[in-house]
């Protein structure tokens, strides 16, 4: 069980705030920070890490006390059972892929464990590689990859894969559900995209202003969205082109382009890259088994 | 004379050697503090480092001639305690070389470790790899550009020098004697065909010295390390 229980001053956009957190997280399952930017979601990876400093509270991993302010004890990241996937994923550019596996292995005779992440992150065919040749979505495998090498009881990460475009996000998120079903760490992930939270957690934290303003399993929380007998999907314009008098808006939701009819009126706020919500009202779906 | 020739590049440039080596053993951690450190004094320590780079090298040495000579107590304590005269000595000129191109390793080192992600260092202390661990393996060998670049300059500046080896260091064939020394020397003496053969000397090593660098440099850059 982990115990979170703490403050800290930041500074915002809007001058300085306090954030204050006690929460627990529940064990093997895949939490969510969700929140704007700027709200602290990233403080609170950092602080579980031990790379920020709270002014006071106390953190407990299952009984360990990593950081208490009243016991005087501040565990250094060294010692504290983490994986943390960074934003800008940090690979180490003087090593292979492998060679960042291996880097962050505590017991070097255990390559039978580092040969087993790579398969799992399909990323045996490209471990001799240096990752700066690598692409984004790629990059993102092997920070993930690099995190699980130590099995860390808690697995952190922040924003993972806000750098990539929508198609990849989609696949590293099915690749990601994968493997956590398969290793069962406790992950808590960042991040300001809804969708995500949908698709990926199995609990949510909603953070407003400092303060965990919601929290429970993502369809309760967002409970509006999913129960209003509509049809509801995020995605990216990938073309608009003009048929007669309507336009035709090519629309990309997970690996699919669907496309939707538009007027002229509505295709003026829209081009190509934006980030889009299609609706439907499901009066007439046509539902096909898709395992026959 | 063929033979005073060569003693004194050959000394010119162990001194040199000398000095990089001394320097690179001092200059990183120098460098890693003040790329770290937070510290209400770093103004004042960048202030020293960078020093020699705008005082006359005849100040620096000086007080660096006053400081070692056995007449004052350093010196007396250096010289009763260690056997040490570091006055007209050869002992002498590397100390004082090292003072004096000490920004030169120091600088492009400590701009090489800045302008590393931060996350760099933090992803290494995640997966529990302690400070020294990471400056060796992950944050060094990622700076190779500025390593090479401080190790070459140290040297060549090192090759350069005049006035602190002057103050310090005196004339002593095979024991102060150095190239730049050598020219100036010879030329006070008339002796212009010397003067060339080791001015021309100091001029080819110099810029195939820096060519290489730059020529290092630029493969470091195609394959993406700096």
């Amino acid at each position: 069980m982990i115990k979170l229980n703490f403050s800290k001053k930041l500074l915002g956009a809007e001058g300085t705030f306090n954030l204050t957190i006690n929460e627990e997280i529940p064990k093997e399952k895949l939490s969510i920070l969700f929140g704007k930017s700027g709200a602290g979601k990233s403080t609170i990876l950092r602080i579980l890490a031990g790379l920020t400093k709270p002014e006071s509270g106390e953190i407990t991993v299952d009984g360990e006390v990593w950081f208490s302010s009243a016991k005087k004890i501040d565990l250094p990241p060294q010692k504290r059972s983490i994986g943390f996937v960074f934003q800008d994923y940090a690979l180490f550019p003087n090593m292979t892929i492998l060679g960042n596996l291996l880097y962050a292995l505590d017991d070097k005779s255990d390559k039978k464990l580092v040969d087993e992440i790579l398969e799992l992150t399909e990323l045996r065919e490209l471990k001799d590689l240096k990752p700066q040749l690598l692409s984004g979505g790629q990059q993102q495998r092997v920070a993930v990859a690099r995190a699980l090498v130590r099995k860390p009881k808690i697995l952190l990460l922040d924003e993972p894969l806000s750098a990539l475009d929508f198609a990849m996000r989609a696949k590293l998120q099915d690749e990601f559900l994968n493997i956590q079903h398969k290793l069962k760490t406790t992950t808590l992930l960042v991040t300001h995209d809804i969708s995500e939270v949908y698709k990926l957690g199995d609990f949510v934290y909603e953070l407003q202003n400092g303060k965990i303003s919601q929290k429970g399993a993502p369809s309760d929380i967002f409970g509006g969205v999913g129960i209003s007998g509509k049809f509801k999907f995020n995605g990216e314009i990938v073309a608009i082109t003009k048929s007669d008098i309507l336009y035709i808006v090519s629309v990309l939701v997970d690996n699919e382009v669907v496309k939707a009819v538009a007027g002229k009126k509505e295709v003026q706020n829209l081009k190509v890259g934006s980030r889009v919500v299609l609706s439907s009202k499901a009066f007439n779906p046509l539902i096909i088994s898709a395992h026959p | 004379m063929e033979d005073s020739f060569f003693q004194t590049m050959k000394l010119t440039f162990e001194l040199a050697a000398f000095t990089t080596l001394i320097l690179l053993f001092i200059g990183i951690p120098i460098a890693y503090f003040l790329s770290q450190t937070k510290s209400a004094f770093k103004p004042a320590i960048e202030a020293i480092v960078s020093l020699p780079l705008v005082l006359p090298p005849s100040v620096l040495g000086f007080y660096l001639l006053l400081a070692f000579s056995p007449k004052n107590s350093f010196g007396e304590w250096l010289e009763t305690n260690f056997d040490l005269r570091l006055v007209f000595s050869f002992e002498g000129l590397v100390v004082a070389s090292v003072i004096f191109s000490l920004p030169f390793m120091v600088h492009p080192i400590q701009s090489g470790l800045s302008a590393l992600p931060k996350n760099f260092s933090h992803a290494a202390y995640t997966l529990g790899k302690s400070k020294i661990n990471t400056l060796f393996f992950v944050l060094l060998p990622n700076i190779r550009s500025s390593l090479l670049t401080g190790i070459v300059i140290s040297f060549a500046h090192t090759i350069g020098e005049f006035g602190v080896v002057l103050m310090m260091g005196g004339n002593i064939a095979g024991e102060t004697r150095v190239a730049s020394i050598a020219i100036y020397d010879e030329v006070e003496a008339l002796n212009y065909a010397t003067a060339n053969q080791y001015a021309m000397t100091l001029f080819i090593i110099s810029f195939a010295i820096l060519l290489l660098v730059y020529a290092i440099n630029r493969h470091f850059m195609h394959s993406g390390i700096r």
